[in-house]
């Protein structure tokens, strides 16, 4: 498969003491969307800084579209587009001037670009607003607005940093939506990076779990969940007194199992097959299963099982957090 | 890849582009424009007007000695002091200079702005050359400090600035060609201490430092012969004098062209160093 991205221990310090990025090893394969998931402060705008080759790596080598990003950066610049985790537009030009602006920074000629942009405009759901000044926007369509900006060089890569930060779980969902239009579209190759966990799980083909700088798994999300060890499936049954811990035990596949009352917490490989084999068991027996739910295990247990912690808001540093507060707030703004 | 090969190769195209973006934000909000020019009026105005320095000498009830007329002697000392009996006239070309120092020390906060909101990110990720992103702010600096300088003077002219009785198109350009050298280097400075900086507290600071010694330590609004040595010895350095050397002679009084072109080779050095040093910086530490 071939590789639009390797990073060889790419490890950027900054002050001399702080490991930002920590070695990392990885390879975006051409047309996939690849995720970086980990919570603030992991490394992630890092990472993307040095493979867009505004940040100089301390240590270690990546290439983008076979260019390496120290010797041949701007070889780089000309096949990426960025969609920075902030929003860039300027506000007080229009939509429509501030695609113009990133077009001509490329050096797209305006004839090309403005048939573009106004493509773009359409594709991102923007046509109409496009002589508004940026400061009237939403969060949504700040976003949108970025992404078409991304796009206006017609890159091989496009990079997004935490595209929904800060958006409402339904805009968020929308921007997904047209993250996944605007690839479909134009057939690149994506990397991306997010604290969310569903947004990894339902857009990325692969992701690389990023703590304190290091890359501490990476694969599909499902095989990710997978690795795990299986599906939880809660089962209760009506006899209050009984226990069927033993019994569900001699079910192959099954890997642990929890009880509490009469409710039992079932750790299972392959639970679309496996719970039925259980239920009739059960019955068999003469036990009475009231109540039988399944679940897929979700990338926060994934976190969970390999860093240690749950994925909450680590507050990192005022330095990286003053960008994602004016983020945030800008996010919200109506 | 065929589409990229089509994209111009010439660094005029970002460099117009992004200069663009600083002059559309300023000329699409009159606003800024009006603030712009509003305070170094008031400063005329304040400075100008209020401080009357002619009458000093007109207006009190000093004991003059008998066969004295006190209108001549403060004539002749205002000539002597400042080179012209018209303190208002003096000053308010002093104030041109004013006018640049103030609109380069924007362009330095600019730039922190266009870092802290990830603009600058964003830009350095496209091929731009380095060299437009500082030559843009440098050049928007450039144009808007031209033209409010012109807005002033005119406001200047209509409140009663005494122009030479040769002045003619070449005094024009001439004034505006000491401005642009100076507003270069001046714009290179501040950007150049904004170039890493991603706090505008720390901008804000050092060009408060910078400022008010740049102004002062002139002749924009005092003679430099009345100033202590050590303040001679600055003045002597800073670009502020000789733009407000040269701007004046051209407005105000009979040229010395040795003197003038004294002023402008000293300007025209300044533009170039800092600029200079401006464009080798930004390859070096634009990108951190
Ligand atoms: N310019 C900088 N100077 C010093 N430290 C920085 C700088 N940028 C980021 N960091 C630090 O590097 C670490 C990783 O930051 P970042 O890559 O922004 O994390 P993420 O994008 O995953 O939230 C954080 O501890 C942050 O404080
Ligand atoms: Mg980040």
């Amino acid at each position: 498969m071939e590789e639009v991205i390797v990073a060889e221990g790419l490890t950027r310090v900054f002050n001399k003491s702080l490991v930002a990025v920590d070695h990392v090893d990885f390879g975006v394969r051409k047309g996939e969307i690849f995720g970086f998931l980990g919570p603030n402060g992991a490394g992630k705008t890092t990472t993307i800084n040095m493979l867009i080759t505004v940040l100089k790596s301390t240590e270690g080598d990546a290439t983008v579209c076979g260019f390496d990003i120290k010797k041949e950066a701007s070889d780089v610049r000309s096949c990426i587009g960025v969609v920075p985790q902030e929003y860039t537009a300027d506000e007080d030009l229009t939509g429509l001037e501030n695609i113009l602006l990133c077009a001509d920074l490329y050096g797209i000629p305006r004839k090309v670009s403005k048939q573009r942009a106004n493509e773009l405009l359409e594709l991102v759901e923007l046509s109409k607003f496009k002589d508004k000044k940026v400061e009237t926007y939403s969060g949504g369509m700040r976003r949108r607005l970025e992404l078409a900006c991304g796009l206006i060089n017609r890159p091989e890569v496009l990079f997004l940093d935490e595209p929904t930060l800060g958006l409402d779980v339904q805009t968020r969902r929308a921007t997904w939506g047209y993250i996944k239009r605007l690839k479909e579209e134009f057939g690149m190759t994506l990397f991306m990076t997010t604290h969310y966990l569903e947004e990894a799980d339902s857009l990325c083909d692969r992701v690389a779990i990023i703590d304190q700088g290091k890359i501490i798994a990476l694969d599909t999300p499902d095989a990710l969940k997978e690795s795990l060890g299986g599906d939880i499936m809660t089962l209760a049954i009506e006899q209050k007194e009984a226990d069927v811990t033993g019994l569900i035990e001699t079910t192959p596949r099954v890997k642990e199992v929890k009880k509490q009352d009469n409710i039992y917490r079932v750790k299972v490989e392959n639970g679309e097959e496996t719970a039925p084999q259980i239920l009739s068991l059960l019955m068999a027996k003469g036990y009475k299963v009231v109540n039988l739910s399944l679940t897929k295990p979700t990338l926060d247990e994934v976190y969970l099982e390999y860093t240690g912690k749950s994925m909450r808001e680590e507050e990192a540093t005022q330095e990286s957090m003053f960008s994602k507060r004016i983020t945030m707030r800008r996010a919200r703004h109506r | 890849m065929t589409a990229r090969n089509q994209n111009s190769k010439n660094p005029l195209h970002g460099l117009w582009a992004l200069t663009n973006r600083e002059l559309k934000k300023w000329y699409k909000e009159p606003i800024f424009l009006f603030m712009s020019i509003i305070q170094p009026v008031i400063w005329m105005g304040l400075f100008g007007k209020a401080m009357n320095i002619g009458s000093i000498f007109t207006s009190t009830d000093f004991p003059v000695p008998p066969g004295v007329d006190p209108q001549v002697i403060s004539q002749q000392i205002m000539e002597q002091t400042f080179g012209t009996s018209d303190y208002f006239s003096y000053m308010s070309v002093g104030i041109l200079s004013f006018v640049v120092l103030f609109t380069a020390m924007f362009s330095g906060m600019s730039m922190v702005w266009d870092r802290r909101l990830g603009f600058l990110n964003k830009a350095l990720s496209t091929p731009v050359a380095r060299g437009s992103i500082i030559f843009a702010k440098v050049f928007s600096a450039v144009v808007r400090s031209l033209i409010q300088a012109g807005i002033v003077l005119i406001v200047a002219f209509l409140l009663g600035l005494q122009l030479n009785p040769n002045f003619n198109v070449f005094n024009a350009f001439g004034v505006f060609a000491a401005l642009f050298l100076v507003c270069i280097g001046l714009s290179s400075i501040f950007i150049l201490i904004a170039i890493r900086s991603t706090r505008w507290e720390t901008q804000m600071a050092v060009v408060n430092l910078l400022n008010l010694p740049l102004l002062f330590g002139s002749n924009a609004l005092f003679p430099t012969k009345l100033m202590p040595d050590w303040l001679q010895t600055f003045a002597k350095i800073n670009p502020i004098t000789y733009v407000t050397d040269a701007t004046r002679q051209l407005i105000l009084f009979q040229t010395d062209v040795a003197q003038l072109t004294f002023d402008f080779v000293f300007l025209a050095g300044f533009a170039l160093i800092f600029s200079t040093i401006g464009l080798m910086l930004s390859w070096r530490y634009l990108s951190r």
